[in-house]
């Protein structure tokens, strides 16, 4: 079954949520990073919780000139506009009071949400069982999914994608540097807001699929995942996309291979596997490359610390120095130098000489601007330079001891 | 104990007994990610004094403060404070942080914000009292702030925000006064007005470390610098250690030739 | 309305949605000035999971293990979020976002895949919760608040919830100094010796019981509404911290009661036969008090500089 659904073997409806949720997921992932980037991410869950009563009053309303009130369509539009309200209100929070903007977007995300439930009560009392299908925006249901609904998802999420690959370069400066696009003549109001529109049309196409309460796992967790792969942030946003589409696809396959699998629940936990398989072993930004460098720095340090203090006759403070340089074979457990030890620590105390003189001269001021007590001066130094150097301070003779 | 600061400063402070000084640093390297911000750093602190910590931006001046309080962990390093753990020497340090440190539109009043250097006496419960007041108000007269005790702190100046944090650590009333650039982007009275209570402070036997940033009027102002650009450069009594050469050394090519200007005709 | 009326019907269901209001406003105070408004957020949305997966243990409904189970998501909730805030350097909103997405969606999953056809747990109820139901039926009048015998039949969200203020309010009271402190200076606390990383864990899981007991009786909705709507319109109102608390506890009393009575009557009076949800009217009424004082209290602006300049 899971074979088949990941091949697109089960039947039309199914492949159309499947290629949808792929191109949500694409859209979500790239839109998100520019969030992410912003350091706005949780943005998006107010943005989500804002369209319930939009999808309520559109249907109240499209029931009362006697339509049917599901159409997918004016829902939709019904939920853009209430959460277009949302970002207004949550705007309005940050910039005209002194509410920071995690609490205006809990005020603007419970009280919308509160807001919307009780339309949903209302809904209930109208009439009977018209309302079937409102609770599935919550949380979002393909079962049952008209093929007319199946076609507004995946070209609405197909319409999303190409605005932002049209967009991205400028999406792009504005997320990493504000400032700097601003200079370069960047609308940048603009630009934020054609994200937060963006953010806007992948919780409208979403609903159906992962529901409000969800959504913004689509649009958080693909961006925090791509971050641990790529330091260039071309790289994260493309990233970003694969993750997001690959996850939602991927869901959106097993949901439909076996009964009881809601699709937004699966899409989400397969998001999260990627990130937590990429918090633990990314290189570089993963948690265990991250053990082992700060490991190893913590050694060089000491190490380094050691050698000076060696040299310098001072007593060793820090047991850890001790064991390390015993280990090294520098020195013995009384804290004496050994032969190579001495070496060593001859060799360290003339490089701090060395970077004293490289300091005191203004001519190196760049070489000089990279010491860190730890970086060895021929990475900085040509083998000339550091001879004249040594020619200043008096010969090299000393580190032969 | 003065006389130990008196020709030969640099090797001097070194000799200090470690238990006399309100302040030892031992082999501190501190460092966010992978580099460095203080590498392998001594410092004794000469009590009595007011130490200035010099160094260019980005030398890790304020990092060697906060390490000092435990703020930020530390690679590797010991810290003594009066000769004992920093754990049970708190009550005898005052500390002002940087004021952007924190947020101004935090609803409280000038007179609770100097209330909280009485946070160690008071401990969680005991109530404050009228005396517990005075002595608050006290210490605002003494910064030149009385008139300003039920003020909103968002609506005080730069310069006045400055004063309350002194004031606070005023009623703390300790003995080593750890203040991070507290001069930075305030107006000059309010300079002058913290100064003297600072010298005031010395005066009275209290020791000042202050993390400055202003070269001409270290002189002025204070008895010791300590040196530092990631690692110490020098310590020691201004006239040994605040001379061209270290400067040059701390600083190299970013002291402007207009602050050298200042310096040099004092120095010689 | 007579007494024989209002006290079996409509006071249990003001009590609980009051004190649960309240109890979520006290920490929601700290949260919202420490800037972790969405913690409140965070842990609302764990709570779902953490129910699940005590009914599964359990086999039953039974209110302690799912007040455990509730609890301890959060709990965990809370140290995931920290964990992968700091192990993987990123900024705590997009912590929180993977995290309490996640739980969520697991808590779904696993009911979706239980048989839970016999018993009333869906995630609909863990929204809304059932304020309206909670009545009590041994109540004649105003008279029984005087008899034991019929005390005894209260709801027992009634105790509960008043167990949880209480012990909200004792730890606010408590550690207010300390709090206040380092809310405000957190490196001055910390010289000044203030263990604030296990205080700030002691209010995060302050608030997770006040979530947790509150949402046994009135849905989730209301605890995130309550946790950030009161303080930030009293934020609007004092420039001190004690009179901001009080006004939350004021606001948060009057959106209650207010609300449930909107809910229960308000329908009526425009004509129509049922009342709506009263935890979705609460939280609404929050987020219209919230506004009002965002548009006319006297400290709705800024005072000073920003953060940072």
């Amino acid at each position: 079954m899971l074979f088949d659904a990941l091949l697109l073997q089960l039947g039309y409806n199914a492949t159309l949520v499947s290629i949808g949720a792929a191109l949500l997921g694409g859209a979500a992932g790239i839109t998100g990073t520019f969030l992410f980037l912003r350091k706005r991410a949780l943005v998006s869950d107010a943005v989500s919780h804002a369209t319930l009563p939009g999808v309520c009053l559109a249907f109240l309303l499209m029931v009362s000139f006697g339509g049917d009130g599901r159409n997918l369509t004016g829902l939709l539009l019904g939920s853009a506009v209430s959460a277009a309200a949302g970002l207004w209100c949550l705007n309005w929070l940050t910039q005209r009071t002194r509410l920071a903007e995690d609490a205006a977007i809990g005020a603007v995300l419970s009280v919308f949400f509160g807001f919307g439930v009780v339309l949903l009560t209302v809904i209930q009392t109208l009439g009977v069982g018209r309302q079937a299908g409102l609770e599935g925006f919550l949380l979002g249901s393909t079962a049952g999914m008209l093929f007319s609904d199946a076609l507004v998802i995946a070209a609405g999420g197909t319409a999303t994608l190409f605005v932002i690959l049209l967009a991205r370069r400028a999406l792009t400066l504005v997320a990493f540097d504000p400032d700097f696009a601003q200079t370069q003549g960047l609308p940048v109001g603009r630009i934020d807001m054609l994200m937060m529109g963006l953010v806007m049309a992948v919780t409208v196409v979403g609903l159906k699929i992962v529901g409000l309460i969800l959504i913004v796992a689509l649009l958080i967790i693909p961006a925090v995942t791509a971050r641990f792969w790529s330091e260039r942030s071309e790289q994260v946003v493309a990233l970003a996309g694969l993750f997001g589409a690959g996850a939602a696809y991927v869901g959106a396959a097993l949901s439909a291979s076996a009964p009881n699998l809601p699709t937004g629940p699966l899409i989400v936990l397969v998001s999260f596997a990627f990130f937590a398989l990429s918090l633990v072993c990314a290189p570089q930004r993963g948690v265990l490359a991250a053990v082992v460098q700060r490991r190893r720095f913590q050694r060089r340090v000491h190490l380094r610390q050691g050698l000076l203090a060696l040299a310098q006759n001072q007593p060793i403070y820090e047991a850890l120095t001790l064991r390390l340089l015993r280990q090294a074979g520098l020195a013995r457990a009384d804290g004496v130098a050994t032969d190579a030890g001495k070496a060593r620590a001859a060799k360290a105390l003339r490089d701090e000489k060395r970077w004293e003189f490289v300091r005191r001269d203004p001519a190196n001021e760049t070489a000089a601007a990279l010491y860190d007590g730890l970086r060895a001066i021929e990475t900085v130094l040509t083998a000339d330079q550091i001879a004249e150097i040594d020619r200043q301070i008096g010969g090299p003779q000393e580190v032969l001891l | 104990m003065f006389d130990l600061v008196s020709e030969n400063g640099v090797a001097q402070c070194s000799n200090l007994e470690e238990g006399a000084s309100p302040l030892a640093i031992r082999g501190l390297t501190v460092s966010y990610g992978q580099k460095p911000a203080v590498f392998s750093v001594d410092m004794t602190v000469v009590p009595g004094q007011m130490t200035a910590i010099i160094g260019p931006n980005g030398a890790g001046k304020s990092t060697l403060l906060k390490a000092a309080l435990g703020l930020v962990p530390k690679v590797s390093g010991q810290v003594r404070v009066f000769g004992a753990d920093l754990i049970k020497q708190r009550e005898r340090i005052a500390y002002v942080p940087q004021r952007a440190s924190v947020d101004w539109d935090f609803p409280t009043r000038v007179l609770d914000v100097v209330l909280m250097g009485l946070y160690r006496e008071l401990g969680l419960l005991a109530r404050i009292r009228g005396a517990h007041r005075a002595q608050a108000k006290a210490c605002l007269e003494r910064v030149g702030m009385a008139d300003f005790a039920d003020r909103q702190i968002g609506q005080l100046s730069g310069g006045q925000q400055q004063r309350v944090f002194l004031a606070r650590a005023l009623a703390q009333n300790a003995d080593l006064y750890l203040l991070d650039e507290p001069f930075a982007g305030v107006d000059a009275a309010t300079e002058k007005a913290i100064i003297s209570v600072l010298k005031s402070l010395r005066d009275a036997g209290r020791t000042v470390v202050v993390v400055h940033h202003d070269l001409a009027t270290v002189r002025d102002y204070f008895d010791s610098v300590f040196l530092i650009n990631t690692r110490k450069i020098a310590e020691g009594p201004v006239e040994h250690a605040f001379t061209p050469e270290l400067l040059q050394e701390a600083y190299g090519g970013r002291l402007a030739t207009a602050q050298m200007d200042q310096i040099q005709p004092l120095a010689g | 309305m007579s007494g024989a009326e209002f006290v079996p019907l409509s006071l249990p269901p003001l009590v609980i949605g009051t004190c649960a209001a309240i109890a979520c406003a006290l920490p929601g105070n700290f949260l919202v000035l420490r800037r972790q408004a969405l913690i409140g957020d965070a842990i609302s949305h764990v709570v779902l999971p953490g129910i699940v997966v005590a009914f599964l243990l359990t086999g039953a409904i039974s209110t302690w293990p799912m007040m455990l189970g509730a609890s301890a998501a959060s709990v965990v909730a809370v140290i995931l979020i920290e964990a992968i805030r700091r192990l993987g350097r990123i900024e705590p909103g997009a912590a929180m976002g993977v995290v309490f997405t996640t739980m969520f969606a697991a808590g779904v999953l696993l009911l979706e895949q239980t048989d839970t056809s016999t018993v009333h747990l869906d995630v609909e109820h863990a929204l809304y919760g059932n304020l309206e139901s909670l009545i009590w039926l041994d109540a004649v009048g105003w008279t029984s608040l005087w008899d034991f015998e019929a005390l005894a039949g209260l709801p027992p969200e009634v105790f509960r919830i008043g167990a949880a203020l209480c012990g909200v309010s004792l730890f606010i009271a408590v550690f207010w100094r300390a709090l206040k402190i380092s809310t405000f200076d957190e490196g001055f606390a910390r010289a000044v010796g203030i263990a604030t990383a296990p205080l700030g864990i002691a209010l995060v899981i302050t608030a997770a019981i006040a979530a947790v007991a509150a949402f046994d009786a009135v849905g989730s909705i209301i605890v995130i509404a309550m946790f950030i709507c009161p303080p930030a319109a009293a934020r609007m109102m004092t420039n001190q911290l004690g009179h901001q608390v009080a006004w939350s506890v004021v606001f948060a009393a009057v959106s209650a009661i207010l609300g449930y009575v909107l809910a229960g009557y308000g329908p009526l009076w425009l004509g129509l036969q049922d009342a709506v949800s009263a935890a979705g009217m609460i939280a609404t009424l929050s987020g219209v008090i919230l506004a009002l004082c965002a548009r006319f209290g006297p400290c709705r602006r800024r005072a000073g500089a920003p953060l940072g300049v």
